[in-house]
This record gives C-alpha cells, structure tokens and sequence, in this order.
C-alpha cells in the first residue's frame, strides 16, 4: 500500500482505518494473526491544512522540516509534493529518526523523503538554496532561523514556524525581521465542530386567557407556528434540527507564524 | 518548472500577476502601455517585465516603475521620546505642514522616505510621544507616503487571501482557511480523479489544479451559463495542466445516472456553453442569425460523418490557411471553420467526460457554491467510489444540516463532519503583542465525510453511527429528547 496512491483492495500488509462509530476511529496493520494494534496519533489537522496551503506547497515542491516528531506533517508533506518533490525532515532525537524512516518505507514513501539525525540549530536541514519552503516545529526556532534561510532558494520562498507559547513567537519574529524576512505573519486557527441533533424544545403552559386571545404570546392554534410544531408527535413541544457545538473544543494548539524570503 | 516558486522566474507580458503593498493585493495582467491603478496610485506595468517575480518596485513620478533599493532604515535620530500621552491633547493642530505643503512636496518628486521625514520634524507632538506611539507613527505615515509595491507570482494562498478581501460574494465569502481545509480533507493531491463543483469564480477549482499539479484528472460540473474560470486563469498553469481538465453539465447529470444519456440528445451548443474566459475571442465579430444556422447544420453533419468530416475540416483548415491572408469573406468562412472545429473538440471532450463519470471511480468530490448543497451531493457522490473522501462548502450552516441527515437517511457515507474554522491574526512586536483589532466573523462551513460500499437496504455503518450520534449523554436536560 503507498500513501500516494489510491488502491481499490485491502491487501495483506496494508494499514487499514477501522471506522466504529462516531469519533471513533482507529488504524489496523493488516497482517494473518496479528492483533490490532491500538496507536495514538498526534493530529493537528487543521494546522496541517494551513501550513500547507501558507506555505504554497503542490507536487513538486522541496521543503525542509524540522522535528520530525510523529511524522504526521511529514506524511501529509509527502503526500502533497508526491511524485516530484522531496522532503528533507531533521530529527535529533535519534530513535524517533529511527522509527520515521521505517515508516516512510512502510508507507513506500522512502523515495520522497530523506531522514537525518542532527541538530538543526546547530547543523541546519543539510541542504543550500534548494527549498521552495521550511516548517520548524522546534523549542527555540529563532537559532534555526539563519539555518532556514540558507536552505531555501536564492530567490525566495516561504517559513512556518509553530510554536505554543507567545514568548517564542516574540523571539521568534524578532530573529525573521533581522534576517530579512517579509511578509512576516503570526495567526493561530481552531476547529469548531458541530453535532446534527434533532431538538425538541417544551412549549410552557401560559395557561388560557379568559374570553378572547388578547394574548399576543406564542400560540400554539396559530397558523404562523404550524410550521415549528410540525412532526412533533407530543403536544406542545417544538422541533427542530441544529448544529450543536460540543461541550468543550481544542482552545489552543499553537501559533503559526508566516514569513517570506525575498530576493537578495 | 516543477511547482518551485518558479525557478526564479521573470515577469513576462501577458502573464497574471499579483500587485502587493502590504496586506493588500490585486490580481492585474502584465500589458505593456495599460494604466493600472492600485492603492490610489496610477502606474504602468512595462518596467516590471523581465524583472524575477517577487521584485519590489517603487512608483515614481510619471507613473513608472523603478526596482527598489534595500530598504534603508528610517533615520530615527530622535531619540527623544516621553513616557506616556497624559499632556498631549489631540487638536488637530500638531502637525505644521499644510495638505497643500505635502502636496507640493509630492509633486516636486520628493521621495516617500523624505516626506515622513518632513512630517515628523514638522510635528510639535512628535518627540513627546512614547518610543512606541512614534513607532506607529512612522509606520503610519510610511503607508500612507511611501509608494512600495511589490509583484509576485500567484498560488492559492495569494489569489483566495485577494478574493476574500476584495470580492468575498464572488466566491460565496469562503475564507482562505476554509479552502485550506477542503484541500486537505478532501485529499486533494497527484494523480487524483476529482469531481468539482463550484461556483466561486474558478478560485476552487485552480486551488485544486494546483494541489493536483497536472497528474491526474478532473472533471468540473457546472450550471446553465458554463463553468466560470476567471480565477483560474490567474494561476498561470501550464497549458498540459488543461488536457486533464474536463466540464459536464449538471442538466445532464440525471440523464447520465439513469443511463439514459446520449450525445445527441445535447443542447445546441450557443455560445453558452463556452467556458468563460473563451469568450474574448476575437474573431466571434459576426454575430447570429447566419452563423446560428451554418452551425446547426454542420453539427448534425459531423455526428453522421464523423471522422470524416474532420479530416475533411483538417484539411479545409490547412488549406484555407495558404489564402488566409485574403479577402473578408474568405476570413469569415475561417470563423466558421473554427468554429465547427471547437465544438467537435468540446463535443469530443464531453463524450470523454460522461464516460469518466460512467465509471463511478472518482477519488474524490468537491462542492463549494451557490447551490443548495442537498440535491448536488446526493445526485454526485453516485460517480464517487467507495472509501474516498468528499467535502461540501456552504455559506450558511442550515442547509449544511439538512445534507447531513439526508446522507444519513440515504447511508453509503461515514464519518460525517460539520464544522467550521475559526481564524485570528496577531500583532506580534516586542512588549506590544496581541491578537488584532478586527477579525473575521466567518468563513463558511465545512460538512466532510467518506463514502463506503452500500450495503442493500441502509448500511450498517449508516446504523452504527445514528446509535452513537443518537445518544443521549449523561447530562442530558430532560426537556431534550432525540428522535432517530
């Protein structure tokens, strides 16, 4: 199976996501007598979206990474600049390095991507003037800032950097202006989700007016709230369909920053 | 060529580009001797070309564009500052030069640079003000008096930020985000067979193009009026890009799903069903009436004879190109000839899309219009194959809902999702960060979703997932109550 490519059946050795229901979803190695494993994914799709729309990228395009981390940026990385781009993506964690490159062969993404296990601040992405963009999800990004600009091209291209807390976005905007970065743009996006409910909502009893309907409150004879009343098969009740947030959503993931090299 | 910001490449007459200065952009095409205005300045292009794209220029007196040296800082040799406003009264009456002073100024070519320069020494509250009240300040005024514009290539990011900026109703007020997360849910990417329908000037379907780089196919289905390609026609793809590139007519997506479509049962094609950004051909001078007539008759003349008729069109060509450069009437039967020779293309591109859609394999589906999203989904997710991801944009949420439970009440699809982005920009400089004054109050909502094998009857994922959605949580109010 190549994350690539669309295949048409399960084949031995794929992995499979197994759909159970509402928010529950989950990938299976498929393998004869394996047990399913059960893996957390770190997911911040709604960042990755971003990044990769922010950050330009289609197929073709080289871009280089920094941590590697779970590799979820980097398959979805992968998967956009495939067949023609590349991916250089700097771990210095060494078995986590380890663990992202046999992925990728697992995946049959190899070709597309080149693994190293160094330092970023201290050794740079391990290329020069060759990326059309750079994405660092590092502790201190403002010591990679000089390593980023030198592996993106001469004649420009573009930087994300994601960080949790202001202050290193601070430092870090503070590092792109003096490097001469423009275009430079801190913005954080969230997802909102909503749940299709069907709501039935009580009707109170206001009680009767005495002769006549002087009551201009909701009637429930009247013609205009026929319409809400509809398909409620209890009296005094009325239904509708609606859009229901959750209870509690992801408030805060990190901040995006944005940046552009120029021509020298 | 391969999808770089362009190999550092150079601004070519007739090529789409984008004007920047600052956060506001404006998509213009590079003609040479064309006035073009942007952010109350009038200028020509002609300079621009040949310079690498990304190029800043500055507008000088005369309207012409000369490239921009590197920005020298701004002499803030005032490095007197106070400590905070309480003793400066706003009265209007700080700043000594006169509207008429600056306008001489501009006139006598002064610099942008130098204009500030002349306010801020001309201003009595100036070094009362704060380090940072002067700092805004001069930022102020540099927007305002320095002329700076810069050219860059356009992208997704580029064109839909313009879009939503500048003409939101043209593309149903989706935000770039939004677009963003449609690319990425909907797994758009090389070697794809996408199903699009949109009606936000071309901007989604370039979007797609681009994520799509060539490799692969889609096939655009559009409403009466033709499929609208103004903003794809900025991107600047490459020609090849559109060999892939196919349209259908929603009127005949009914007649393809009960099998009962045929070529001949088209439309006449008037000049409808050209693709918008066609339209600007020249030679369609001659209008009606006469060529209405000729057309009909050699249509129905090319379905019987078919190949034959093009290579005797062909050849027509071929010869009719020798005395080409003859008299009028001569040019006008070419009119004709060309004509005919487009439509058997489009009839021929048509044919070939009805067939790709016939397969039912499509990898994915993309809706983002004007349309009730309902009708559109149901009828478009039949050419969709199993396992694939589909995305709808709606404006407004309601009719979001509603395409949810139908698609339940239908099955065939899991994992439905409806949600919305939320986006903030930030002000980030030292001592002074926090998120901006104004944001964006919407971008439009997002219903998502995979397809899977429809099981006989509803499926059972259908089954499983209104059990789960259905119910009820433990703290329920009691006035609720869920009907499945």
């Amino acid at each position: 199976m190549s994350f690539v490519e669309y295949g048409d059946t399960i084949q031995e050795g794929d992995t499979a996501i197994v759909f159970l229901g509402h928010e529950s979803m989950f990938p299976v190695k498929v393998q004869h007598g394996s047990k399913t494993q059960t893996k957390t994914q770190i997911l911040y799709s709604t960042d990755i979206s971003l990044i990769t729309m922010m950050l330009e990228l289609k197929p073709g395009s080289i871009v280089c990474e920094s941590g590697t981390g779970s590799g979820s940026l980097s398959h979805a990385i992968i998967r956009t600049v495939a067949p023609t781009g590349h991916l250089y993506t700097v771990e210095f964690h060494q078995q986590r390095a380890e663990k992202a490159m046999e992925e990728f062969r697992e995946h049959k993404v190899e070709h597309l991507v080149t693994v190293k296990n160094q330092d970023v601040c201290k050794n740079g992405f391990g290329v020069s003037n060759m990326a059309d963009a750079v994405f660092l999800d590092i502790p201190s990004p403002w010591e990679a800032i000089g390593h980023a600009k030198s592996a993106l091209k001469v004649e420009g291209g573009r930087f994300c950097s994601f960080s949790p807390c202001i202050e290193q976005v601070q430092r870090t905007c503070l590092a792109l202006e003096e490097h001469g970065f423009t275009e430079i743009n801190t913005l954080e996006i969230l997802l909102r989700v909503y749940n299709v409910r069907t709501i039935s909502l009580q009707i109170p009893d206001l009680g009767k007016a005495a002769e006549d309907n002087s009551n201009p409150g909701f009637d429930s004879s009247n013609q205009a709230n026929q319409g809400v009343m509809c398909g409620s098969q209890q009296q005094g009740t009325a239904q509708f369909k609606s859009g229901v947030p959750l209870r509690e959503m992801v408030g805060h993931t990190g901040y995006l920053t944005f940046a552009t090299k120029s021509l020298s | 060529m391969e999808g770089s910001m362009g190999l550092g490449a150079r601004i070519q007459e007739g090529d789409c580009a984008v004007l920047k200065r600052d956060e506001v952009f404006k998509a213009v095409p590079i003609l040479k001797r064309r006035k073009v205005i942007f952010e109350k300045q009038w200028f020509y292009l002609d300079n621009a070309i040949g310079h690498i794209y990304g190029t800043t220029f500055e507008v000088t007196s005369g309207g012409s564009l000369q490239p921009k040296k590197e920005i020298e800082e701004p002499t803030t040799e005032t490095k007197e500052a106070g400590t905070d406003n309480r003793n400066i009264v706003d009265d209007g009456k700080s700043q000594k030069l006169t509207h008429d002073d600056i306008k001489a100024l501009k006139e006598k070519g002064i610099k942008g640079q130098e204009i500030v320069q002349q306010l801020i020494e001309n201003s009595t509250t100036f070094r009362d003000k704060t380090e940072f009240a002067q700092d805004k300040y001069i930022k102020k005024k540099k927007k305002k008096y320095e002329a700076v514009i810069t050219i860059v290539k356009p992208s997704t990011r580029i064109l839909s930020t313009m879009y939503y900026a500048r003409e939101p109703g043209k593309i149903n007020h989706l935000r770039y985000d939004t677009l963003a997360q449609m690319l990425t849910l909907g797994n758009i990417r090389a070697g794809n067979k996408m199903i699009v329908m949109e009606t936000c000037a071309g901007l989604v379907l370039g979007a797609v193009m681009e994520r799509m780089g060539g490799y692969g196919s889609i096939i655009q289905m559009y409403p009466q009026g033709g499929p609208v390609r103004a903003a794809t026609s900025c991107f600047g793809f490459p020609a090849s890009f559109f060999n892939s590139l196919y349209e259908f007519p929603l009127s005949k997506v009914d007649s393809l799903l009960s099998r009962t479509f045929s070529i001949e049962t088209l439309p006449s094609e008037s000049e409808d069903n050209i693709p918008a950004e066609e339209e600007s051909n020249g030679s369609l001078d001659e209008k009606p009436a006469s060529i209405q007539e000729t057309e009909e008759e050699s249509t129905t003349e090319a379905t019987m004879e078919g190949n034959q008729t093009e290579e005797q069109e062909t050849m027509d060509l071929a010869a009719e190109d020798t005395e080409n450069k003859e008299s009028k009437e001569k040019g006008n039967k070419e009119n004709i000839r060309e004509k005919q020779r487009k439509q058997q293309e489009r009839r021929k591109k048509l044919v070939e899309a009805a067939a790709l859609l016939k397969e039912k394999n499509a990898d994915g589906l993309i809706v983002a219009g004007r349309f009730h999203p309902t009708p559109l989904l149901l009828s478009l997710l039949e050419f969709v194959a199993p396992s694939r991801p589909f995305v709808v944009y709606c404006q407004y949420r309601e009719p979001l809902l509603e395409c949810y439970t139908k698609l339940r009440e239908k099955g065939g699809v899991i994992n439905l999702k409806l949600s919305e982005t939320w986006l903030r920009n930030y002000q980030v400089l030292p001592d002074r960060s926090h998120p901006k004054l104004t944001m964006s109050g919407g971008g439009g909502y997002l219903l998502s979703g995979i397809t899977v094998v429809m099981d006989k009857g509803k499926s059972d994922a259908g089954r499983l997932e209104a059990q789960k959605t259905e119910e009820p949580t433990s703290k329920k109010r009691k006035l609720e109550e869920l009907h499945s």
